[in-house]
């Protein structure tokens, strides 16, 4: 097994072994921390697929990350007031969370498939600007549209339900969140070796070559930004239900910006990058968010270092430098 | 209906706004054309220029001094941040030039906060330029609005006859098109990159210090105004000046008459209530559909010549 093997194995235990142990001691507010940084990491996973895989600098995530949220949301709400979602259909709210979660991910799929069309006529500095300017469209969307409490947000009093589990007890939420988490890490691992992924990759480093074997890479980027979009939205999904609160925040482009920072913390293009990455940034939230309110002052300089002197994140850190990335 | 009064106040109010975002798109198009760098803390620059303005307006109670502080602060500052990180960035791709000036962002904004602690500072307006002036047609119009208009023009000018018509502005374009061959002719490369990131910070805290006077000066004021910058680069082609005016102008007008015209016009198919809630999300986004549009028109803005 080579060392970043090692280190994803141990990442996988740490994160199925700690927060039970944590449970079992007692301490709840531990398991809760872990949830928050199990459905952060999902979220960068999801970003992952586009930046790491297919080179795609979307500082724009927000946008599928709040629409999952608002999904979670809507949905949950109609359910809650019992009152229909869409009035002539008669069409029901539900609270049931694997139904949330299809819409959340299918929504975000179709809002990536929009933004993405747009976004991939360009590259480079432009495709940053426009998912930034983009993401920036829904937060004021969200802010300025009153139906589902415009700048206050959306609070939903009961989390949702999932079949045969009890989803207020932490633990039990837990769990749901990392089984949906270490199946998005291994679609993200199998998207990356099957035949997709490696045409992906060439489309990354290479677009000339791609298209002379007669593949489109656009197309390859768009299928690429649509399913990174997908389990983001699913994150924001579940990030609702932690919090039983969705609010134009998660549409914020500090939202953005925040999941492309656990990626690079934990190291781009790495399967478990973004899982390193949103356990840091958690941790780091809370032990010097204790210390300060300044945090985020000693959190900037951190990140300043961590891109100008260790470019592989904390994995590249440890296992050493892998795969090329370009 | 709406009367030519209102219509010509609007259309001031667009412009007036428009030329803001251009003072800060100006220095952004600038650094990307010449450095090939995406700041993204260029809005903190912003709001440094308006909290050193705020401050020593309160400690001396002369506008033009705070005008002089919001520059020299801007300036300093963007000189200091390009020697000691920006220029380390230059080699590097827009990823990590993403990240780091976020994490600049960081820092800026919570040290601001800490000096400044999280209530909005107010810069008045100075009292030769406070109240209305009766423009022709019988239009009341705030004298500062129009004096803001007035300056952001004749910097336009001035940043237009500079790059095209003086030595600086030679360098600036050489650099632009062949960075080696421009060192390899005995200028100073690096010099000329911190002297160019100072001017773009300058322009920002100008702008931010300008513009404090008709809102709160406070914490992450530079952001939404960042992100507005980045549509009027992306519609107007990244590193060409004009393309910045242009389509600063263009995004001032949109957001401005799309705020008045959208709602208006709804409420002759739907009732009144309902006309204003979803005119005002239209119109919050009519500058991204805007945006949008001339990207499915042309894929690098109106003046833009690469991507």
């Amino acid at each position: 097994m080579s060392r970043e093997g090692l280190v994803n194995l141990a990442v996988v235990l740490s994160v199925v072994l700690l927060p039970f142990a944590a449970h079992v001691m007692g301490e709840t507010y531990w398991v809760t921390l872990a949830t928050r940084a199990a459905i952060l990491a999902l979220a960068g996973v999801g970003l992952n697929i586009a930046l790491g895989q297919g080179g795609l600098v979307s500082l724009g995530h927000a946008v599928f990350f709040g629409i999952g949220g608002y999904s979670m949301g809507i949905l949950a709400y109609h359910a809650q007031t019992y009152t229909p979602l869409v009035e002539s259909l008669g069409l029901p709210g539900t609270n049931l969370m694997p139904l949330i979660w299809l819409v959340a991910a299918t929504i975000a799929a179709l809002a990536a498939l929009l933004i993405g069309a747009l976004s991939l006529r360009t590259s480079g500095v432009y495709f940053i600007m426009i998912t930034l300017a983009f993401g920036q469209m829904f937060y004021f969307f969200a802010l300025s549209w009153p139906t589902y409490g415009g700048e206050d947000g959306l609070s939903i009093y009961v989390r949702n339900r999932f079949p045969g589990m009890n989803t207020l007890v932490p633990i039990q939420f837990y769990w749901i969140v990392v089984a949906v988490l270490l199946l998005a890490l291994l679609f993200s691992d199998r998207l990356e070796r099957s035949s997709f992924g490696l045409a992906l990759a060439a489309a990354r480093q290479v677009p000339a070559r791609v298209e002379a074997v007669g593949l489109d890479p656009q197309r390859l980027k768009l299928v690429a930004f649509v399913l990174s979009a997908a389990v983001t939205g699913l994150a924001g999904a579940l990030f609702a239900d932690l919090n039983r609160f969705v609010s134009p925040t998660m549409f914020s482009w500090h939202t953005s910006g925040e999941i492309m920072v656990f990626v690079i913390i934990g190291g781009v293009g790495r399967l478990m990058g973004p899982v390193v990455g949103a356990v840091v940034f958690v941790l780091l939230e809370y032990l010097l968010g204790g210390i300060s309110e300044y945090w985020q002052i000693a959190f900037g300089i951190l990140l300043l270092l961590i891109v100008l002197f260790a470019r592989g994140g904390l994995i590249g850190l440890i296992a050493g430098r892998g795969k090329a990335h370009g | 209906m709406m009367s030519f009064v209102l219509l010509a106040e609007q259309v001031l109010n667009g412009l007036q706004f428009g030329v803001m975002l251009f003072l800060m798109a100006a220095g952004l198009t600038l650094i990307f054309g010449v450095m090939g760098l995406i700041n993204l803390a260029h809005g903190s620059l912003y709001m440094l220029g308006a909290f050193a303005a705020a401050s020593v307006a309160a400690a001396t109670g002369s506008f033009l001094l705070a005008l002089l502080a919001a520059l020299v602060a801007a300036a300093l500052a963007g000189a200091v941040v390009e020697m000691a990180i920006i220029r380390r960035l230059y080699d590097r791709d827009h990823l990590d030039q993403v990240l780091a000036t976020f994490a600049l962002i960081l820092i800026f904004s919570e040290g601001t906060r800490w000096a400044f602690g999280s209530f909005p500072l107010y810069l008045d307006i100075p009292p030769a330029l406070a109240g209305p002036v009766r423009l022709p047609g019988g239009i009341d119009y705030p004298l500062y609005r129009l004096a803001l208009i007035g300056a952001g023009l004749l910097i336009a000018l001035g940043l237009d006859l500079m790059i095209n018509h003086t030595r600086i502005g030679i360098r600036i374009r050489a650099g632009e098109n062949d960075r080696e061959m421009t060192a390899a002719l005995g200028i100073d490369i690096s010099r000329l990159y911190t002297l160019i990131f100072a001017l773009g910070a300058a322009l920002a805290g100008l702008a931010g210090a300008l513009v404090g006077a008709i809102q709160s000066v406070q914490v992450g004021m530079g952001e939404p105004v960042l992100i507005l910058a980045f549509v009027v680069i992306v519609i107007g082609g990244i590193g060409s000046i004009r393309g910045a005016f242009l389509g600063a102008l263009l995004v001032g007008l949109t957001d401005t008459l799309g705020g008045i015209f959208l709602p208006e016009a709804l409420k002759l198919v739907t009732d009144p209530a309902s006309a204003k809630a979803v005119g005002a999300s239209l119109a919050s986004m009519a500058i991204y559909i805007l945006m949008g549009a001339i990207l499915i028109w042309r894929p690098t803005g109106l003046f833009g010549s690469r991507a």
